[in-house]
């Protein structure tokens, strides 16, 4: 039987992948969508297993939800993406500084 | 009948409205609309002064006494627009619109062809109505309103020229110093407030035996308290020290003839340098009351009389000498004031207001002869070709230095033993000074007359005979305005000598039974048995002996002996010089004055403007502002990962917050 620390511990590391992928990324935007995903997911998982070991469906059906968002989330991202690249010709993060004060 | 109050008002008025017609529709009415408009209105104020003269002096009625409209309101204080008329406002009231009438009809010749035309005469119907506004009012605050507006009109008239360097000096000279009159002035009224709690004269003077009783006092510092009265009366003639020009604030004066002529006669002879003296009067009922400030008065007076007359013996410039005479002769008035005899100050005003315009209105007609020369020494023998400016010139100067039966005598005899016979501690060296006046008066008066009208002409040859071959009488314009100011000069002492000891001003001027001047006069003037015995005394006294000496030095001097004088010059060369330097008071006031206030300007101007204000208040926030920015927006590094670093930073602080880690 798996217990529901596996499931927490699963979704903490992909947690952690997703935040340091944010992080330490320094070349590309699809990279940090997919980054950007993976945390999403993590936190998809969390609430399955809650459910399942609360008996309460609730949390499943939040997690139609996040997929739902997330799907659009990530077709809006990639449609900027495709803009930004014909702006800059460039999907490089480290060229994505023009915030720069 | 028409009420009263239309009619002050209409007095007021009329002068105003045609100002305005003539100052902002000049150019469409042109010369003529506006000399006619301006002539037509002063004349309106001058025939319903005499009317309401009339009216005073036949009726029953001592006084009106009305408000026309609340200006503002203060808490508790209403401020006031009205008219106080009484026998002394009727009497300034005439002289005022009288001479303002006269000189305006002769600036229709004197200012003929002048670019500035219309302006000039917007301007003097605007002082007539300052300075009318000034006489009738009720209350302190519409004097002071009256007050600022001749002086605002004396500076526009004085720069009237305003191509002329000097004049433009000259102008802002005349401002400032007025400006440190009207800064007593001002501070008096306050005080006057602040004790009576209201500006309303007739209030005012109801209540100030009161004041003076409850001994109010004003403390300074430990050791320094006045009385309030005191205070009040020293601050406010200051006002009137710097308007009638008073020493030492009378330095404009003779600056303030860089002005035309015309309102050298009206403005800076006649009327708003007299306002100081009607002032005075006007508060007869304070100034009573303070020995002090009536000491200080006719000590002041009196070093202006003698003073600024002798500074007239040796001045070149016709109107120069002339307004250095009237700076004596307001000093006259001054002492006058001083030993309480202000019927006999507001004689001396009125005659003067004549024979003084007259002076100055002859003195334009001969600097227009002579194309704008104003040197005595370049004009002479001019009595043959200019006979009524002749004449009345010599009918003003007579008057000038009280000539028995010419309208000065009166006054200034009457000034002359009213300081005689006065207590206070001040009077023995005043009736010795105004005695030695009318020596020098004579001197100065007589020595202008015949250098200008006597001897041969002089100076460059070629100049002077082009010029005086073609010098001729002046227009009518300019001489119409002569003899009509001639004829007062010559009799208005006369005539009003009998009614000012009948209760002249009745209610209008207090005297105090300790200054009881003008009663002894007032009972000499009847037991001699009136006006013509008063002349024919008047011919045995000794002012008349000193008037006679000083035509007598003038004759000597200048036509017997043309040498003399500058024999004398040469022997007291340093006197000379002093009275060249006109004792220093402009030295003074250049050196020390103006240069250690363009100093302390400076200084204030470099480190507390420039370097606390601007460096450190308004650019030093600015600077700091954009240091710390500068290092603030180091921050920014516009990488999106930092974001999300500090993001999820800030998250993770907040979880730790909320478990309470």
């Amino acid at each position: 039987m798996i217990a529901l620390s596996d499931y927490l511990v699963v979704s903490a590391i992909l947690f952690g992948i997703g935040v340091a992928g944010l992080f330490i990324n320094r070349k590309n935007v699809i990279i940090l969508l997919l980054c950007i995903e993976l945390i999403l997911l993590s936190v998809s998982t969390n609430f399955v297993a809650f459910s399942h070991f609360l008996n309460d469906m609730m949390g499943q059906v939040f997690v139609f939800f996040i997929l739902t968002v997330a799907a659009a989330e990530s077709a809006i991202g990639l449609a900027i993406l495709v803009v930004m690249f014909r702006q800059k010709k460039t999907i490089d993060v480290e060229e994505m500084n023009s915030l720069k004060g | 009948m028409v009420n009263i109050e239309t009619l002050c008002l209409a007095v007021v008025l009329f002068p105003l409205g045609a100002a305005l017609i003539a100052g902002l529709l000049g150019r469409y009415i042109g010369v003529k609309g506006a000399h006619s408009v301006t002539i037509f209105a002063v004349s309106v104020s001058f025939i319903i002064s005499l009317y309401l003269s009339y009216v005073l002096y036949t009726g029953d009625a001592t006084s009106f006494n009305f408000n026309l409209y609340t200006w503002g309101r203060s808490a508790h204080t209403d401020f006031q627009v009205g008219f106080l008329i009484d026998r002394l406002t009727v009497l300034m009231m005439s002289v005022v619109t009288f001479v303002a009438w006269v000189v305006h009809i002769y600036t229709v010749g004197y200012m003929h062809q002048d670019p500035g035309y219309q302006r000039f005469f917007c301007y003097i119907s605007l002082f007539t109505f300052g300075m009318l506004t000034l006489v009738m009012s009720n209350n302190f605050l519409q004097l002071f309103f009256g007050w600022e507006m001749v002086g605002l009109m004396s500076y526009l008239l004085i720069g009237f020229w305003f191509n002329k360097k000097t004049a433009i000096v000259a102008n802002l000279k005349a401002f400032i110093v007025n400006r440190i009159g009207d800064f007593g002035f001002i501070l008096g009224i306050a005080a006057v407030f602040y004790c009576f709690g209201t500006l309303d004269y007739a209030i005012v003077f109801a209540q100030v035996s009161n004041i003076v009783s409850m001994e109010q006092a004003f403390t300074f510092s430990a050791n320094i308290t006045l009385p309030a009265i005191t205070f009040i009366c020293l601050a406010l003639f200051m006002g009137a020290m710097g308007k009638s020009a008073q020493i030492p604030l009378h330095v404009w004066l003779p600056d303030s003839m860089e002005g035309p002529t015309p309102i050298s006669a009206l403005i800076h002879a006649a009327t708003m340098v007299t306002a100081g003296v009607f002032m005075v009067a006007r508060l007869s009922p304070l100034f009573e009351y303070s020995d002090v400030a009536l000491n200080f008065i006719l000590v002041i007076g009196s070093l202006t009389c003698l003073l600024m007359g002798l500074v007239g013996i040796v001045e070149n410039d016709i109107k120069r000498i002339i307004a250095y005479s009237t700076l004596s002769q307001l000093g006259y008035m001054m002492t006058a004031m001083g030993v309480s005899a202000y019927p006999i100050g507001m004689f001396h005003l009125t005659t003067h207001a004549f024979f003084k315009a007259l002076l100055f209105l002859g003195a334009g007609s001969v600097i227009l002869a002579l194309h704008h020369e104003q040197d005595i020494w370049k004009m002479g023998g001019l009595r043959r070709k200019m006979p009524i400016t002749y004449i009345t010139m010599l009918i003003g100067s007579l008057a000038l230095i009280g000539f028995p039966l010419f309208s000065g005598f009166y006054s200034k005899d009457l000034i002359i033993e009213a300081v005689k016979i006065s207590h206070l501690p001040a009077a023995g060296f005043a009736h010795f000074v105004v005695l030695g006046s009318v020596f020098i008066t004579a001197l100065y008066a007589f020595r202008l007359f015949f250098v200008v009208f006597h001897t041969k002409a002089r100076a460059d040859k070629n100049i002077i005979t082009h010029l005086h071959l073609h010098v001729h009488e002046s227009p009518a314009i300019i001489w119409i305005p002569l003899v009509l100011l001639a004829i007062p000069s010559l009799i208005a002492g006369a005539f009003l000598v009998e009614p000012l000891f009948q209760d002249f001003f009745q209610g209008a001027i207090v005297m105090h039974k300790l200054h009881d001047g003008f009663a002894v006069l007032d009972r000499d003037f009847k037991a001699r048995g009136g006006v013509i015995s008063m002349t024919l005394h008047g011919l045995r006294s000794l002012p008349f002996c000193l008037g006679i000496a000083g035509i007598f030095t003038a004759w000597f001097c200048y036509i017997a002996r043309p040498g003399m004088a500058e024999i004398i010059q040469k022997r007291l060369g340093f006197l000379y010089r002093i009275l060249k330097a006109q004792y220093g008071f402009n030295l003074f006031n250049q050196w020390l004055l103006a240069r250690g206030m363009c100093g302390l300007g400076s200084l204030f101007w470099r480190f507390g403007d420039m370097w606390l204000i601007d460096g450190v208040g308004v650019n030093g926030l600015a600077r700091s502002i954009e240091k710390f920015s500068q290092t603030l927006r180091r921050i920014q590094t516009g990488y999106l990962y930092h974001y999300a670093f500090v993001m999820i930073l800030g998250f993770l602080c907040l979880i730790a917050i909320v478990i309470g880690v």
